[in-house]
């Protein structure tokens, strides 16, 4: 049994589950460096997913998918903006507002408009996403013994490419543009954003549509790629699973995704131990469902301790009179 | 006389959530249209289909009683300046409880067995509640992140006890076999054995007596005692506490245990009361629709008790709703819930500068 932690399958299944992950986790990285705590990713990730599922197969066309998803994530993004930034609201409670209106809003509309009480049909292979071979596949494939490894980082969708490049595009932009010193001072200390003669405001608008954007790949990652069609809830607590590792990586681009892998790590080898027995027992399905879950527990609860968020995250900005 | 710029009470606990469920309800009839239904046509049949007989009032106010319950557990939480968004999981958990006693002690008379089982339902909830909150408290682990893993974690572990410990063998369906002993009524089988007077069929009993009782004693925790006190002072400003001698990360702990009792007593009304059973996923989004009820009635119990009818109504208006269009599904419920969150919540003050002007003009 203990081939399946180091077996080249388990591996590469590592990067797929990894990938919504990682970009839900740069999504709130992105929106809490400004000061805007975000609760809502799992929300729009489901919200995108539906979207890309839906019209992926309206369009039978991944890229239509694709921005089709960021369209609806960034709308919902827009909303969570406009209760924090604009209202002034309670930032956890207007993400919570929008995981129900997503999870319910998926559910209703795609009853309505294919009559399959929530799902939607399974996508075409024209309507999924081109996936990447890399140069002298066959060749190496072929070799005994490192063959098999060869699809840990080849033969992926491209959008598992494109996520595992947004790490360090997102950790240069943030250190070492001015967008992204203006971003991380927003979210520290907005007074003297605002003293300095940039807008507030259209800092922390700017952060969240980045956000929804990200989510919305994550989304149409989850649906088109992952699984091939929409299905109730199938976020599964992804987007809080990303704000942990968020929270664990001490909001930074480099260390959220080893966390990241870390979790999608944990969700292959619990897809892989499925009526695996250890000592003539069967362990049961729900333990290992559970493992992701009271590994997020355990890694918040033991090993941080000095994760410090933004200093301004969650509190809303009011200019001085 | 009020202070300038702040406005009128009946205002401000009144006016604004009126409107603010005004608007819901305009963003709810967008949804309709949406789906080419006509949205005051839907709206009718919700209503009608809620307060139009006494079954549907019956079922009102069975689900109003669950959502007492977790609306008094988010606001308990509220006060100590927590969001416990794991209502769900510990009321789940707390079915666990209520079994246990309830099948293990059928031998014992009920008046001794009724209240052991709802002790047993309050500490199982209320343990699922502490140990977010001794995290919180001890360990800093994110409260709202720690709760939603706390609710998927129930979700898989009571599919795992209710299947292998509860299911009595050879039995398909996945639920325990029948709770005798800790048997509370409802109102049906009390009207038809004590009056022989038939009631229409619901699970409504008389655990609704328990959340008003419950409601109450919140109110007099929170509000006419030392730790209510402690609790609310932390809530507000856990510096300016410590000050004054509390230790906050003692009244997380115990706020946290307290709510997660709160959220416990679903179990009394579902195992003990409606279904006589422990049933998988028997607790059915009451967890998450605590939050808007305690957003809604502006975390005060009374508040809480008319909000949690309002939610009544939602909820049964939903389902006789999915009756009547085959295609609307029961899932429209959970958007009206987000979209009152969401305007009673998150925009709740997208009213106030109009309202302040308004009352404001004459003075200025």
């Amino acid at each position: 049994m203990f081939d399946i932690f180091f077996s080249p399958e388990t591996l590469s299944s590592t990067i797929r589950m990894s990938v919504p992950l990682v970009l839900a986790c740069l999504a709130g990285l992105w929106s809490e460096r400004s000061g805007i705590v975000d609760i809502g990713l799992e929300g729009k990730m489901l919200a995108a997913a539906f979207t890309a599922a839906a019209a992926g197969f309206y369009f039978q066309s991944p890229w239509l998918a694709v921005l089709s998803a960021i369209a609806v994530s960034i709308l919902f993004s827009m909303i969570h903006g406009y209760a924090s930034i604009n209202q002034r609201g309670n930032q956890v409670v207007s993400g919570v507002a929008i995981n129900m209106l997503a999870a319910g809003l998926a559910v209703v509309l795609g009853n309505e408009w294919f009559k399959e009480g929530g799902r939607t049909p399974p996508l075409p292979a024209e309507a999924k996403f081109p996936v990447f071979y890399m140069p002298g596949f066959d060749a190496i494939q072929s070799i005994p013994g490192i063959g098999p490894y060869l699809n840990i980082v080849s033969g992926h969708s491209v959008l598992v490419y494109l996520a595992f490049l947004l790490v360090p595009v997102t950790a240069w932009a943030l250190a070492s543009t001015r967008f992204g010193l203006r971003l991380r001072a927003v979210g520290e200390n907005p007074h003297a954003v605002d003293t300095a003669g940039i807008s507030v405001s259209l800092l922390r608008y700017q952060a969240v549509i980045i956000a929804g954007l990200l989510c919305g790949l994550a989304g149409t990652y989850l649906s088109v790629a992952l699984q091939g069609s929409f299905v109730r809830d199938m976020s599964a607590g992804r987007g809080f699973m990303a704000l942990a590792a968020l929270i664990f990586a001490n909001w930074r681009a480099w260390p959220a995704l080893w966390a990241c892998l870390l979790f999608g790590y944990l969700q292959a080898v619990g897809l892989r131990m499925q009526g695996v027995k250890v000592a003539n027992v069967e362990i049961p399905v729900q333990f290992i469902n559970m493992l992701p879950y009271v590994m997020t527990v355990v890694l918040l609860a033991g090993f941080i301790g000095k994760s410090i968020p933004p200093r301004a995250s969650g509190i809303p900005y009011t200019k001085d009179r | 006389m009020t202070a300038k710029g702040e406005l009128p009470r009946w205002v401000d606990i009144g006016v604004i959530p009126l409107l603010n469920l005004l608007l819901a309800l305009v963003a709810t009839s967008v949804i309709f249209l949406l789906i080419r239904e006509n949205p005051i046509e839907c709206l009718a049949i919700m209503l009608k289909g809620a307060v139009g007989s006494l079954k549907g009032w019956s079922y009102l106010l069975y689900y109003a009683t669950n959502f007492i319950f977790t609306g008094l557990c988010v606001a308990v939480a509220f006060h100590a300046g927590l969001f416990n968004i794991g209502g769900e999981g510990q009321a789940y958990f707390a079915g666990l409880g209520a079994a246990i006693v309830g099948l293990n002690l059928e031998f014992l008379p009920w008046p001794i067995v009724i209240p052991l089982a709802i002790l047993a339902s309050i500490l199982f909830g209320a343990f699922w509640g502490f140990v977010p909150g001794y995290l919180q408290a001890k360990r800093g682990s994110h409260i709202v992140i720690t709760t939603i893993m706390f609710n998927f974690i129930a979700s898989s572990l009571m599919v795992y006890l209710i299947n292998y410990w509860f299911r009595p063998v050879g039995k398909m369906a996945v639920e325990s076999r029948e709770v005798t002993g800790a048997y509370i009524m409802t109102f049906r089988e009390i009207a038809r054995q004590f009056f022989d007077y038939r009631l229409p069929a619901s699970p409504l009993n008389l655990t609704v007596f328990l959340a008003l009782i419950v409601a109450w004693a919140v109110w007099y925790f929170l509000w006419r005692t030392k730790p209510g006190y402690e609790l609310r002072a932390v809530g507000l400003n856990s510096e300016a506490a410590v000050y004054a001698g509390i230790k906050p990360d003692r009244i997380i702990m115990i706020a946290m245990a307290i709510s997660g009792g709160l959220a416990g007593l679903v179990a009394v009304n579902e195992v003990l009361g409606a279904q006589h059973r422990l049933l998988l996923e028997y607790v059915q989004g009451a967890g998450f629709v605590g939050i808007a009820v305690a957003l809604m009635g502006r975390n005060h119990p009374m508040g809480i008790v008319l909000a949690a009818m309002l939610f009544g109504l939602l909820y049964q208006g939903g389902t006789e709703l999915s009756f009547a269009k085959a295609h609307i599904n029961r899932d429209m419920v959970v958007v009206i819930q987000g979209l009152i969150i969401l305007f009673m919540g998150a925009l709740e003050q997208a009213f106030r500068p109009a309202l302040t002007a308004f009352f404001f003009r004459p003075e200025d």
